[in-house]
């Protein structure tokens, strides 16, 4: 902990020192983006763009764990249907977020279902192929256990198949949502009128605010360190604890 | 009295590149009802594939298995496999492993039968706790308790305590003759360890070399608790070394 803090500690003194020694105009100082902050903080505006950033990120994420782990059950399960689905997936998933915004702009204008369609695309594709992979992963020996005490379908994917794939799941959660909040804040660059997005492409518009720029890039980076850090508590949940131990 | 396990001339093979690998050659016995038999042979020698035959799980190039008169179609909870890697399901409690394979029970029921069980194997106190969380002679236990808790009527146990250290193996090999003691069953168990085979079996079929046939039967004349060091069961276990050619 102490030296990572101290390598923060020291690029924010060497970001003081350029800009002094610089003598910039339009870059600030690292007081000056914690004052704009505060300023931010102040009017209000702030948590109107956090919550405005993390609703879409909500909404578009959420709909895809809805879409993505079903699917990849189904898939991982039944052999016709990755061997039909799988290559467009592998053609799609390359794509990067970013190429559909004039897409989503053409299909869903400018309001809020452009990102959530955006934040959607980018994370169905890794969680459906983690989901997958990790039915595929399996180990024999349990599926012929069950096989053996001859119990119900449900049982099996209740009791063997939805838990033996939990983990996987997890780690695709993970991805997806770690890319769903970079692309919302790509996402919210192009159009809208409010979200993180548009904070850092609106305050250089109107008048080079630098520092309201950078105090974005900031509070991005650490919404997205508690978001990861929320999806790592998933990982301690005791019935999938079996995974990360030995 | 017709026999239990009625198996008539099993072949077995693979393809490999080098062609057609003989694993099973013609391997006929029959177990009856309450009987413990077990079959030793050399390593690689295809003991894993008859066993996988004789369960159910594979089915053979050519010959029949009978369970009860009746030809076998896939594996059932009349009989259960307890594998040499064990299959004790890592996502589930002891508990729920043991009342995993319990169909048609009233759910209280099912806990009463699961915690006799633990307790019969000596995990009394360890029902809530996860696989990753005993050792490796618990886990077999949960293993055995998880096979007995649907009172099949036969075992089949392949090299069941092989991966335990040597004192740990004989201390299982004596409780699981204790609680076939008190509960019997059929036994098939497949082994390398002679000493085993003599210590627990009624009948032991000494296997040859790939592929695999029965080169030689003993019957194992000795009553229980039985004296490995006595000079009739050395004397038995120096027959069976010299079939192996050791």
């Amino acid at each position: 902990m102490l030296p990572s803090l101290t390598v923060i500690a020291v690029l924010i003194a060497v970001w003081w020192l350029v800009v002094d020694l610089t003598r910039s105009a339009i870059f600030p100082t690292p007081w000056q983006v914690v004052m704009g902050t505060v300023e931010l903080i102040r009017d209000g505006t702030l948590w109107e763009h956090i919550g405005a950033s993390l609703m879409r990120v909500a909404t578009g994420f959420g709909l895809a764990v809805l879409f993505a782990v079903p699917l990849g059950l189904w898939m991982g399960w039944v052999k016709g249907a990755f061997s039909t689905l799988n290559p467009i997936f592998q053609i799609l998933r390359p794509i990067s977020p970013i190429a559909w915004i004039p897409i989503a702009i053409l299909w869903f204008g400018v309001g809020n279902a452009s990102p959530i369609f955006l934040i959607f695309i980018s994370s169905v594709f890794p969680m459906v192929v983690q989901t997958t992979a990790g039915v595929h992963t399996i180990e024999r020996r349990y599926l012929r256990a069950a096989e053996n005490f001859g119990v119900s379908r449900y049982t099996l994917f209740r009791r063997v198949i939805i838990p033996a794939v939990l983990p996987q799941i997890i780690v695709g959660m993970r991805i997806g949502l770690g890319v769903a909040w970079l692309v919302v804040v790509a996402a919210e660059m192009i159009a809208l009128h409010s979200g993180l997005g548009y904070l850092i492409i609106d305050s250089r518009n109107a008048g080079n605010r630098y520092d309201l720029v950078i105090s974005g890039m900031v509070i991005i980076g650490l919404i997205g360190l508690s978001l990861d850090g929320t999806m790592r508590l998933l990982e301690g949940l005791k019935i999938v604890r079996w995974r990360y131990v030995r | 009295m017709s026999a239990k396990i009625a198996v008539k001339g099993l072949k077995k093979g693979f393809i490999t590149d080098q062609g057609l690998l003989q694993v099973v050659n013609g391997i006929s016995f029959d177990v009856a009802d309450g009987e413990f038999v077990a079959f030793v042979g050399p390593s690689g020698c295809g003991k894993t594939t008859l066993m996988n035959i004789i369960a159910g799980f594979d089915p053979p190039d050519e010959g029949t298995v009978k369970v009860d008169g009746a030809s076998r179609s896939g594996p059932s909870a009349k009989g259960i496999l307890i594998s040499q890697h064990g299959s004790v399901f890592p996502w589930l409690t002891v508990q729920q492993n043991l009342m995993f394979g319990l169909n048609g029970h009233a759910p209280s029921n099912k806990e009463q039968l699961a915690d006799h069980y633990a307790d019969l194997v000596g995990l009394k106190g360890f029902e809530m706790s996860y696989p990753h969380e005993l050792s490796g002679g618990m886990l077999k236990r949960a293993e055995l308790a998880r096979a007995l808790v649907v009172k099949p009527e036969i075992l089949y146990m392949d090299e069941p305590f092989s991966a335990l250290d040597a004192l740990l193996s004989l201390r299982m090999r004596k409780e699981f003759l204790r609680i076939l003691a008190e509960e019997r069953h059929t036994v098939v168990l497949i082994t390398h360890d002679v000493e085993e085979a003599i210590h627990l079996a009624d009948r032991i079929f000494v296997l040859s070399a790939r592929p695999a046939h029965i080169k030689a039967t003993f019957a194992v004349p000795f009553e229980h608790p039985r004296r490995l060091s006595s000079p009739e069961a050395q004397g038995l276990k120096e027959s069976i070394l010299r079939e192996l050619g050791v």
